[in-house]
């Protein structure tokens, strides 16, 4: 391995990190959103909005991701309709392009871990929620929903992943993130191993980071599992005695 | 020139695309199909690595488990594509060849499909292994079976009827990964649609059949895996 040219190539990628970070970062922000609301659609009990969530996640899982996004970047200029309607400066962008489809593509997925993590909540905390008096917006912000994320987020930590992995596919779209850029190098100097190697170091770095993260929300939010200090060491002085 | 409608795209007749889509659509499923068996075969070795092996095989396996899973399948791709490349065009030189000789797409594809799918294929089968009961493999001891009997009789039939709802869902993991395989230029569904999007003008129709066209395979083949795991757990007692 050539130790200059490892260099160089990590410099030119390590620039392309940002818009990986921020591709993945908005979709899963803004899918996350769409997520929460098709699965409240699902576990509405609504026969409309019900069918509609499952045909979403039916198609959006059915499909391959790349499928999608040429729908979207390609796929809607053929209208005119489109071309020359307001929203056409955001649709020509590839970069918004790609954010949307990674949005409505992880929404899909995600909405089903929020769903078990909904369905997860027991009974029992609800109907004690409802005979202290709350209504059914606080029963569901200050009850369901931090048990539900609670629950979901180990589920959701490895779909974040997926999303970190799927941003490479805004590459095909002429999106210069860190695959993009991966794959110049690589067509420019046919080096592929070297520029894997790197390239692979910094995708690990970050799921790594991520995996780290997630776990740390996950250690706050359940204070319940693990033994209070002062009880803990309530217990350890009771030993020594 | 007037642009054919939706319905004229799908006719078989001159003007349809029809025949080119399917064609591409049987090379989905073959490079699907490569690439799982080539994923199974890795995922056998790597499961059994991760259970028997000493310490530096299962220390590869899991570095090989957690790499794959951490990286993006576009990259693996790439560096079998172009590295391959790379490599046969020299090999090529020292036979006094001139010039670039570009590595098959489709095996390219293939084996880069299946080295992603072996490290979930390694997941499943550790784990279907993990719930096979004790009980059964020291049974199979006590009738003094052979280790490659107890193997073929006992372990792989228990093993694998675990496995099948795992691999059902790499099944279909695999087969929307082989759309990525397009941008080595091998002429797969999705690359049939791109050639008919650009030829004709309207990419939203291609894209659309071409995306239809993968909801009815994975459709199918979650049918009939349903019928499968049906068919293996009969001797199973639920509830």
């Amino acid at each position: 391995m050539d130790w200059q040219f490892t260099q160089e190539t990590f410099l030119s990628l390590i620039s392309a990190l940002p818009l990986t970070l921020s591709l993945a970062g908005a979709s899963i922000v803004l899918g996350a959103m769409l997520a929460l609301a098709l699965a409240l659609a699902r576990t509405s009990g609504i026969l409309v909005l019900d069918w509609f969530a499952r045909a979403y996640v039916f198609v959006f899982r059915g499909t391959p991701l790349l499928v999608q996004i040429f729908l979207i970047y390609y796929g809607l200029s053929q209208f005119p309709a489109v071309r020359h309607s307001i929203f056409w400066p955001v649709l020509r962008d590839a970069y918004w392009c790609a954010v949307m489809a990674l949005s409505l593509n992880t929404a899909a997925y995600a909405s089903e871990i929020i769903r078990g993590g909904l369905l997860s909540v027991p009974h029992g905390q609800v109907e004690a929620a409802r005979a202290c008096g709350m209504s059914r917006l606080m029963v569901f912000r200050r009850i369901v929903l931090p048990l539900a994320i609670r629950q979901a987020l180990p589920g959701y930590g490895n779909e974040m992943i997926s999303m970190i992995k799927a941003t490479s596919l805004a590459s095909i779209i002429t999106l210069m993130e860190v695959t993009g850029v991966a794959a110049r190098i690589i067509s420019e100097t046919y080096r592929a191993i070297e520029v894997f190697v790197v390239a692979g170091f910094i995708y690990l770095a970050i799921n790594f980071l991520l995996t780290r993260l997630v776990q740390l929300v996950e250690f706050k939010l359940s204070p319940h599992l693990r033994q209070p200090e002062n009880a803990a060491q309530a217990v350890i002085a009771g030993d020594a005695r | 020139m007037t642009q054919p409608g939706f319905l004229d795209l799908l006719s078989f007749g001159p003007d349809g695309w029809s025949k080119a889509l399917l064609a591409g659509a049987w090379m989905t499923i073959l490079i699907a199909l490569s690439g799982y068996t080539i994923g199974a075969v890795i995922g056998t070795f790597g499961a059994w690595a991760k259970i028997s092996g000493g310490r530096a095989v299962r220390v590869a396996a899991d570095a090989y488990t957690t790499i794959l899973r951490g990286i993006p399948d576009l990259l693996v791709i790439y560096l079998l594509y172009f590295g391959g490349s790379a490599a046969i065009t020299s090999i090529g030189r020292l036979f006094g060849a001139d010039g670039f000789i570009s590595f098959p797409g489709f095996l390219a594809g293939a084996l880069a499909v299946g080295i992603t799918s072996g490290a979930q294929h390694t997941e499943v089968f550790r784990g279907a292994f993990k719930a096979v009961h004790r009980g059964e493999i020291e049974a199979a001891i006590a009738c003094g079976m052979s280790r490659a009997l107890r193997f073929r009789r006992i372990i792989a039939p228990l093993t694998l009827r675990h496995a099948l709802p795992g691999l059902g869902n790499v099944w279909q993991v695999v087969l929307k990964e082989s759309a990525l395989v397009s941008i080595t230029g091998v002429v797969e569904l999705l690359r049939q649609s791109q050639i008919g999007a650009g030829s004709t003008g309207l990419p939203f129709d291609f894209y659309l059949i071409a995306g239809l066209i993968y909801l009815a395979i994975s459709t199918v083949s979650s049918i009939a895996l349903r019928q499968a795991e049906r068919h293996f757990s009969r001797g199973v007692r639920r509830g």
